[in-house]
């Protein structure tokens, strides 16, 4: 479980353009979810998220993560959540590495190298055997059909298998939680349907889905548990669609 | 295995991959970096092997050779000299030498000419050196011709000629009996060219050389040490003066690398975006950018060194030998004993590739440091 509480992020603070993202955000995402966040662009979905994904802190409030495995080393005793925002940069990327799993909106592949080595890349730091998290891109490849495309460079493929390798790229670490920002703005209605198919296995599977969205067929979708809507860095309304 | 050790070996693999996706900017930048750093090994293999050589070879030399000055200029050395340096105490041998140059108007070549009182050169007959054969054409058996001081021909058969191997001292000496030398030269007699002097203990050499100036004032005592040296001064001064003509390729380069090693795209920024932003830490990134710059510097180090090596050891440093050795028509021919100096292959790894590596790292610290989620902006 993810616990917001007060969360705000300020850019260029002190400053004549500073502007608020987030405007003191409470709330909790609950596991085994599938969470949309909705709202226009500059709502503050995507700044949440990397406060929520250990990528940002916020400029003010708490964030905390209870049940995450990966979290517990840096629990304070006695306590049964971790609050990762003031934890030191390391212990955050550890966190991170190991607890979520990004999908982004251009889907950030590395151009140059193939399929199979785009999908291990989250995994080449964590000092993993090469072997082990190799038979897994390699069994996740197989999950999502795109097998046959491991040894091709990414700038060859179609928008869906782009986003099928994004995807599987997400999961290399075994994440407990994947965050996708606007994961079907680039893909036509098939293709978004196909996503919310896979987020639907990926909850299936034990897994925490949080996506930021401004499109009708994912916040539409039925496979979604609650809906958090958001406009000028605040939350206007959460709707659980269950 | 260790898990430091798997994280090294995964980045360096992803190094690898990395490096062959940009393979025409990274093979030109390694192919320069090689040609550099192959010049200035060959240039310091070959300076250094030269040194070892002339040591090699002056160390048969006498250990003081006492020259007379006359009017600031070398002149004869009245053979009576030797007599009296004889009689100082720890002096073993005090021997008159006789030489000279000669110049050849067939070929444009000087070749030295010594007195020999070995039996074996009898008058009428000459040991001579691989280059002067070669430049005559000349075999065992043949007669040389050489014209004296009044223009008659002095004939000379050739009963040996000195090997190849010992071309660095011996390519351009015709070696003949006293007899022919006075003859050729109209060397007067009771004089010698110099004296070679053996003293019995090294530590002596400096208190003999100065009772032979206080006892022959016009003298000039000049120690095998100070041959020494000079010989290492002149190859030092020759590899210098062949480093300075490099210097304007190595400022090249040095440009040309710092453009290529500093200069991030925005294509490589963006990858370093993606790379925090799926986990991926700064010292991570960094690490990479690390072996990026190790793998392009020390392949091009070892491989450049290992090819001056076989330039310079194997080949006889053709690219090197006619500015370096000296001779002008007649070149040695000599294969050089491979000699390695630690020190100078250490300046010349931490003066290519410390600073390369180095130039590699900074520039991506900027936007190693960048925060994580900047990707999720692109």
């Amino acid at each position: 479980m993810i616990e917001l509480s007060g969360i705000t992020k300020s850019f260029n603070s002190g400053k004549p353009n500073q502007f608020t993202a987030v405007d003191n955000v409470t709330l909790t995402v609950h596991p085994h979810q599938i969470t949309i966040f909705k709202g226009p662009s500059g709502s503050g979905k995507t700044s949440l998220l990397t406060m929520i994904g250990c990528m940002a802190r916020p400029t003010s409030g708490r964030i905390f993560l209870r049940g995450v495995a990966a979290a517990r080393p840096f629990q304070q005793e006695g306590l049964e959540v971790v609050e990762i925002t003031s934890l030191p940069e390391r212990f955050l990327n550890e966190i991170r590495r190991s607890t979520f799993g990004f999908i982004f909106q251009q889907f950030n592949l590395v151009k140059g190298i193939t399929v199979l080595e785009n999908v291990m890349l989250p995994a080449y730091p964590t000092g993993e055997a090469r072997a082990l998290f190799r038979a897994r891109a390699l069994s996740l490849l197989e999950q999502f059909s795109i097998s046959r495309l491991a040894g091709q460079r990414v700038e060859l493929l179609s928008g869906g298998e782009l986003q099928r390798v994004a995807i599987a790229r997400s999961l290399i670490n075994n994440p407990s939680i994947v965050i996708a920002d606007e994961p079907t703005a680039h893909l036509d209605s098939k293709l978004s349907q196909e996503f919310m198919a896979i987020a639907g296995r990926l909850k299936g599977e034990g897994k925490s889905v949080l996506i930021a969205s401004h499109d009708p067929i994912v916040y539409d979708s039925p496979l979604i548990d609650s809906l958090v809507e958001m406009r000028d860095g605040a939350i206007v309304d959460i709707r659980s669609c269950r | 295995m260790n898990q430091a050790l798997e994280r090294h070996l995964n980045i360096l693999d992803f190094t690898l991959a990395s490096l062959l996706r940009r393979r025409a900017k990274n093979l030109s930048l390694l192919a320069i970096y090689l040609l550099v750093v192959f010049m200035l090994a060959s240039l310091a293999f070959f300076v250094t092997a030269l040194k070892k050589e002339a040591t090699i070879i002056l160390s048969g030399a006498p250990d003081m050779i006492v020259q007379r000055l006359m009017a600031g200029r070398q002149d004869l050395v009245p053979a009576d000299y030797a007599v009296e340096i004889a009689k100082i105490r720890g002096v073993t041998a005090v021997r008159p030498r006789l030489w000279g140059y000669y110049y050849d108007a067939l070929n444009g070549a000087n070749y030295t000419i010594m007195a020999s009182e070995d039996p074996a050169v009898v008058p009428g007959s000459a040991t001579i050196g691989a280059g002067v054969a070669k430049a005559r054409n000349l075999a065992v058996g043949d007669l040389l011709p050489l014209i004296s001081y009044d223009k008659s021909p002095v004939m000379l058969e050739i009963n040996s000629i000195y090997p190849h191997g010992a071309d660095l001292a011996a390519a351009d000496l015709i070696v003949i009996s006293p007899d022919d030398f006075h003859q050729l030269f109209n060397f007067p007699g009771g004089q010698a060219t110099d004296l070679a002097v053996t003293v019995r203990n090294p530590k002596e050499m400096s208190t003999v050389a100065a009772k032979i100036a206080g006892t022959f004032p016009d003298s000039r005592p000049i120690l095998k040490s100070e041959i020494q040296r000079t010989y290492q001064s002149i190859f030092d001064w020759r590899g210098g003066m062949t480093l300075i003509l490099l210097t304007s390729a190595l400022i090249s380069f040095i440009i040309f690398a710092w453009d290529k090693a500093t200069g991030l795209s925005a294509d490589e920024r963006k990858e370093i975006g993606i790379l925090k932003s799926i986990g991926w830490e700064t010292s991570d990134v960094l690490l990479l950018k690390f072996w990026e710059g190790l793998v392009i510097s020390l392949t091009a180090f070892l491989l450049g060194v290992v090819l001056a090596y076989g330039h310079v050891f194997l080949l006889s440093a053709p690219l090197f030998a006619q500015a370096l050795k000296g001779w002008s028509v007649i070149y040695p021919r000599f294969q050089l004993v491979p000699v390695v100096d630690a020190y100078q292959l250490s300046v010349l790894f931490f003066l290519t590739v410390v600073p390369y590596t180095t130039a590699t790292i900074i520039p991506c610290w900027r936007a190693a440091t960048i925060d994580p989620d900047a990707a999720m902006r692109y």
